[in-house]
């Protein structure tokens, strides 16, 4: 706390936070001896695997968005852009589940999971959006059918799935923004807090 | 009792200053990655990904030319889906769904995308071939300056004979009757779209760039082309459609609980299910962000002895 007289200002207060995560607590070299299990990798991988999808995608990105369906190396790479997409969605369903069953929210975690499951539901749209962006049938057929369940939440009058401008830019822009930075706040979170300890063992309170 | 460095109940709150051991987590990461990134590649190289064909104006009213004709003719008298829609498209008293009882978000927010279907799907385009073809000039001053009552006449007369119409190449012939104008400008308006023209039509505007392919999408919509041909590819709604994909690919698996309600009563039969099923998916959905904070749900965990299997070497040591 600063004395009565200095008054904290809001740099100072943004000066404590990032004091308050210094290098080793960021990027320590050990662990308390309970993190020891295969379910702490899904964390890891989903982040492999957003990394494999940014990367795919910058690579459609480069080239413009109709180049994959006429070209064999781009739709090889829409098929890594996709598996990548299948792969990010299952581990973080596995480490999801996992941090469920430990209740990892424990001890002023609440906010780490919060953050993982608003990035979990925002990845959602980011998937749909995708494959409105796709350009082929399938995105002509979703289009049709979705509009009527986001229209009928009134929504459908701004977000209009079949203004193809519209869904590539929430595709390629503004939701992966978004779930980019909520995976860093989460991951910092988890930094700073610390990784949970087990649940009291049998007989424990 | 438990091992000094293994307490059996530590405190969540505060840091743990019992026993480590090493852990490289920026090496974690980069295999992480590059596991993610050889099985990405492995599933590429087997399983491809699928990519079908977009469906084109001119590809349906060639396929299809009596569902063309009919989709078009209802657009012309403000009975086709989009006509009969309602917000965010058109001004229709009491369409829209409801939430719950009558309320309903669809009305409240209203018309943002106006949509005049006879216009925009039938007339405008019409208008462009009429400016080299006088004598379709002519027969779309009669049908616009007509009563409506005349132009309904022709249109129920022209939907009535249209499962007689025969079809060769672009042309089509009806068995005689009052068809009025109607007649010759679907014709006209089959041969449009035949030949590419109503595709270009319905997504031009008056700006030069386009992005926005609503009216073109809306219009192959309401016709039952596109949903015949989705049937076939299990696409459709009341078969589990919305998490699936052309092929055999695994899809949106991830909107199976989303995807359930459709399938189930009362949904199912509801005029109302895709707001009603929105809700509810809302409900759970801010329900999951907030487990941590709801009591009971928060407990489960407890309950269930996963995490003992997880933590299983930890409860090993601690307890001896
Ligand atoms: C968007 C994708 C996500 C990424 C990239 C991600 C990444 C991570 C990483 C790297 C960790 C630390 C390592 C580990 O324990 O696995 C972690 C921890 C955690 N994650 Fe996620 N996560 C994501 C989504 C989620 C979701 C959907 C939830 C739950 C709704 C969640 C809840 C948690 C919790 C509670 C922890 C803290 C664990 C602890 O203290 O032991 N995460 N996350």
């Amino acid at each position: 706390m600063s004395s009565g007289a200095e008054r904290p200002t809001w740099t100072s207060h943004l000066r404590r936070q990032v004091a308050s995560m210094p290098p080793e607590k960021l990027l320590p070299d050990t662990q308390p001896v309970y993190v020891a299990s295969w379910i702490y990798v899904f964390g890891a991988l989903t982040i492999g695997a957003f990394i494999v999808v940014l990367l795919s995608g910058a690579v459609i990105a480069m080239a413009g968005p109709s180049w994959w369906h006429h070209s064999s190396f781009g739709h090889f790479i829409n098929s890594t852009h996709l598996w990548s997409t299948e792969f990010f969605f299952a581990f973080m369903v596995i480490h999801l589940w996992g941090k469920f069953f430990m209740a990892a929210w424990r001890g002023r975690r609440r906010l780490t999971w919060v953050t993982g499951a608003v990035a979990f539901l925002i990845s959602i749209p980011i998937a749909f959006t995708g494959y409105l962006s796709q350009q082929n049938f399938d995105s002509q057929w979703i289009g049709g059918q979705a509009k009527d369940g986001i229209n009928a939440t009134g929504a459908g009058a701004f977000f209009n799935v079949l203004n193809f401008g519209q869904m590539l830019l929430w595709h390629a822009v503004l939701l992966p923004l978004f779930v980019g930075l909520l995976i860093a706040g989460h991951v910092i979170l988890v930094r700073r807090r610390g990784v949970v300890p087990p649940l009291p063992g049998k007989g424990g309170a | 009792m438990s091992t000094p460095g293994y307490p059996i109940a530590p405190d969540p709150n505060v840091p743990w200053t019992g026993a480590l051991r090493r852990y490289d987590l920026i090496k974690e990461v980069v295999i992480a990655t590059l596991v993610v990134l050889l099985l990405t590649i492995g599933c590429s190289l087997i399983f491809s990904s699928p990519d079908d064909k977009p469906v084109t104006i001119a590809s349906w009213s060639a396929a299809d030319p009596g569902d063309f004709l009919t989709t078009a003719v209802s657009e012309l008298n403000n009975t086709s889906g989009t006509a009969t829609y309602g917000p965010p498209y058109t001004h229709v008293a009491g369409s829209g769904q409801n939430l719950i009882g009558g309320i309903s978000l669809q009305r409240i927010v209203g018309v943002h995308i106006p949509i005049k279907a006879p216009q925009v799907f039938v007339l405008d385009p019409l208008h462009i071939v009429a400016q080299t073809d006088p004598a379709l000039t002519t027969v779309l001053g009669e049908y616009e300056s007509a009563s409506t009552s005349d132009q309904t006449k022709w249109t129920d007369a022209y939907t009535a004979a249209l499962p007689k119409a025969i079809f060769k190449g672009s042309s089509v012939t009806l068995p005689a009757g009052h068809y009025g104008p109607v007649g010759p400008m679907m014709s006209a308006l089959l041969a449009q779209a035949r030949a590419g023209g109503l595709d270009g039509a319905l997504i031009s505007s008056d700006r030069f760039y386009q992005s926005d392919f609503t009216r073109a999408l809306l219009f192959l919509a309401d016709g039952g082309y596109l949903e015949s041909l989705a049937g076939s590819q299990h696409l459709q709604g009341s078969q589990w459609g919305m998490m699936n994909e052309t092929g055999n690919y695994p899809g949106q698996a991830w909107l199976w609980l989303y995807t359930f309600w459709y399938q189930v009563p009362p949904f199912s039969t509801s005029d109302n299910a895709d707001a009603q099923i929105w809700g509810l998916m809302a409900l759970f959905s801010a329900a999951f962000i907030c487990i941590p904070f709801i009591p009971g749900l928060r407990s489960i965990p407890r309950a269930v002895p996963v995490y003992r299997l997880i933590w299983r070497d930890y409860y090993r040591r601690a307890e001896r």
